[in-house]
């Protein structure tokens, strides 16, 4: 197939065709939420959006606006499928994952409707390479009906702060343990591992704290398994807004600054361990 | 000392912070004392000044964990505060990082005894001192896998090292290498001539990496063959001490009949083997007799004069040694070790019958 940016032959519009310059703002996000093999992707007017689930316990999304491609149209109200996201990545990155400067990989991405694969096409330095992606039947997605207003505990930090925390985090421990509070500690991680436990406080007055609203002293534990891939993402971002609602669900917001300088979004949702009682600290 | 044992033995006393370490065939045994002057604050606690001091020891793992990455610790940390907690059962590492973040481990500890090994630098006939550098450059020739070395003295001062060759080893199979260093390479020599002694380069090694770092001069105490070789680094805030078996002669001959220099320490027998490993101690040459030139086996020792009773506790590694022809290939002698709570200098674990039996503490 010829790598031109004109419609199929058919004459038929692409439910979903859209271009980018450089595949690594696609691609670096979506390795954040690289967690399990399959995601689901849906595509609207204001642009695209991934998302992979584990255990119906934690949901990430990367968001991709559509200000961020060359040229993105949706042809339908909205475009559902799901796919191997390994596979995907794998396309993506084909031309190798290193980033000499200077060079980007161009992307063209073209999807005609249900049933239909995902054609993929990559440019670097002259090299063609077309790529057909199967796509899957999209499945339920959770809901965690996290909104705003039902928040309770907000806090924004620089992502310096967090990266390093995140990358040592003692995986020998079952959980992760969020406190957050109006009081001392004001914001803590803990871990219980086999050594034994281990505490990280950030006091509200920390240089790295951008935003501290938190109203009640909350302590949840989340399965440390499931948390730990958001290190990715952590790593990618410059700022992160932790919130958690009255049920203890987390909301983890990565903002990330691509290459040109453009911000994406990658989220994190996960419910709280109930396998543990609380208020154990 | 992660490169000598798993545990890390942590005893605060009056002059400093010591920090100790053995390795499991007891043959190494490391110790670094932190005086008071090193740290920002020092209080060795305790109740009463004549209590025991608590001492404690945690996994090296767990505890080298929480120092991960030292670069980023330079950057990040700016104070380390060290608790004790014998109550809540734990060794609390505090680190204060920058942007006010405060890092809390809490290492869970167990109890044990003091960890000592018996020696005395002073009754050593031959002495070296050399600047770290001089000897790490000397080393650094050896294959990273020899596990031996042995350091001779010849004549006209000079000192020579050498690898150590099984005698399985096919002498024509084998690379040989020997670097001499002459006096002046050294800022003071003191030996007897013709002496020389074969110890186990993988700890020592582990020494001179910290002794290059730090800049120190390192004093070398030896003997004859058999007995331990002990290696020391002094500072105004930093006393080190390595002390390594080393390989006894050939002609001398094994049945070791050790005696166990026990007294009785009246510390909870957590654990059954610690307490019996801190109570050994080997004896050396004099006590040789018989003839059956097989070199000792390098575990620990033991058979206890006490025959007659019931020695449960003896029966976990220990036997090993008092079994003749049992696997360990090395032939160094073991270290003494002896359980130091008799006041006085340093000494050589003194031939004695054992005082009490070891409780069983279950």
């Amino acid at each position: 197939m010829p790598f031109s940016a004109a419609p199929p032959a058919s004459g038929e519009p692409s439910a979903l065709s859209a271009s980018l310059d450089n595949a690594r703002h696609l691609s670096s996000l979506l390795r954040a939420l690289h967690f399990q093999d399959h995601a689901t992707c849906f595509a609207t007017a204001s642009g695209l959006r991934v998302t992979v689930e584990d255990a119906k316990c934690i949901q990430a999304n990367a968001f991709i606006q559509a200000e961020i491609f060359q040229e993105f149209a949706v042809q339908e109200e909205s475009v559902v499928f799901r796919i191997n996201l390994s596979v995907l990545l794998d396309c993506l990155t084909i031309f190798g994952t290193s980033s000499l400067p200077g060079t980007s990989t161009a992307l063209r991405m073209c999807y005609r409707g249900y049933g239909y694969p995902l054609m993929l096409f990559l440019e670097e330095g002259g090299v063609v390479t077309v790529c057909k992606i199967n796509t899957q039947e999209p499945e339920e997605l959770l809901d965690f009906d996290f909104c705003s207003t039902k928040v309770v505990n907000k806090i924004i930090l620089q992502s310096e702060g967090l990266r390093e925390a995140f990358a040592e985090l003692d995986m020998t421990s079952e959980v992760l343990q969020i406190t957050m509070s109006p009081d001392k500690p004001y914001f803590r991680l803990s871990t219980f591992g086999n050594a034994g436990s281990a505490h990280l406080d950030y006091p509200r007055d920390s240089d790295l704290m951008e935003a501290f609203h938190c109203n009640q002293t909350q302590t949840n534990r989340y399965k440390i398994s499931l948390l730990k891939p958001s290190t990715k993402a952590l790593a990618l971002s410059c700022k992160v807004s932790i919130r958690t609602d009255a049920q203890g669900f987390l909301s983890l917001q990565y903002m990330i600054r691509n290459e040109d300088g453009q911000i994406c979004f990658v989220e994190y949702y996960c419910c709280p361990d109930e396998d543990i009682t609380e208020g154990e600290l | 000392l992660s490169r000598i044992g798993d545990e890390l033995y942590l005893e605060p006393t009056e002059s400093g912070l010591s920090l100790r370490a053995v390795n499991s065939s007891r043959s190494a045994f490391a110790s670094f004392l932190f005086a008071p002057l090193f740290f920002q604050l020092y209080e060795p606690g305790g109740p009463a000044p004549d209590t025991e001091r608590f001492r404690c020891k945690v996994h090296m793992k767990s505890f080298l964990g929480i120092f991960r990455s030292l670069p980023s610790l330079e950057k990040s940390v700016g104070k380390c505060l060290i608790l004790l907690k014998p109550r809540a059962s734990r060794l609390v590492l505090q680190l204060h990082c920058k942007y006010g973040v405060t890092k809390t481990h809490n290492l869970a500890f167990q109890e044990c005894e003091r960890l000592q090994a018996v020696f005395d630098t002073r009754s050593c006939s031959s002495r070296l001192c050399a600047p770290a550098r001089v000897l790490a450059d000397a080393v650094v020739h050896f294959p990273l896998t020899l596990a031996e070395v042995t350091l001779g003295t010849g004549p006209g001062g000079k000192i020579s090292l050498r690898n150590y060759m099984e005698d399985e080893a096919e002498p024509s199979k084998t690379m040989m290498t020997e670097l001499c260093l002459a006096e002046d390479e050294f800022q003071s020599v003191a030996v007897s001539p013709g002496s020389r002694i074969t110890f186990c380069l993988k700890e020592f090694r582990g020494l001179l990496t910290f002794a290059e770092a730090s800049n120190l001069p390192l004093t070398i105490h030896f003997d004859e063959p058999g007995r331990p070789v002990v290696f020391t680094l002094d500072d105004t805030v930093l006393e080190v001490h390595l002390v390594l078996a080393t390989l006894s002669d050939l002609e001398s001959d094994s049945q070791p009949a050790p005696t166990n220099g026990v007294s009785h320490l009246p510390a909870p027998p957590d654990d059954f083997a610690d307490d019996l490993e801190s109570y050994m101690a080997a004896l050396e040459t004099s006590t040789y007799e018989g003839a059956t030139g097989r070199p000792p086996s390098p575990t620990f020792p033991l058979h206890s004069p006490r025959t007659g009773q019931s020695d449960p506790e003896e029966g976990e590694e220990d036997e090993d040694g008092a079994v003749p022809g049992t696997p360990p290939h090395k032939k160094f002698r073991s270290l003494f070790f002896g359980s130091v709570l008799t006041p006085g200098g340093p000494g050589l674990a003194p031939t004695q019958e054992v005082l009490a039996e070891d409780s069983d503490g279950e």
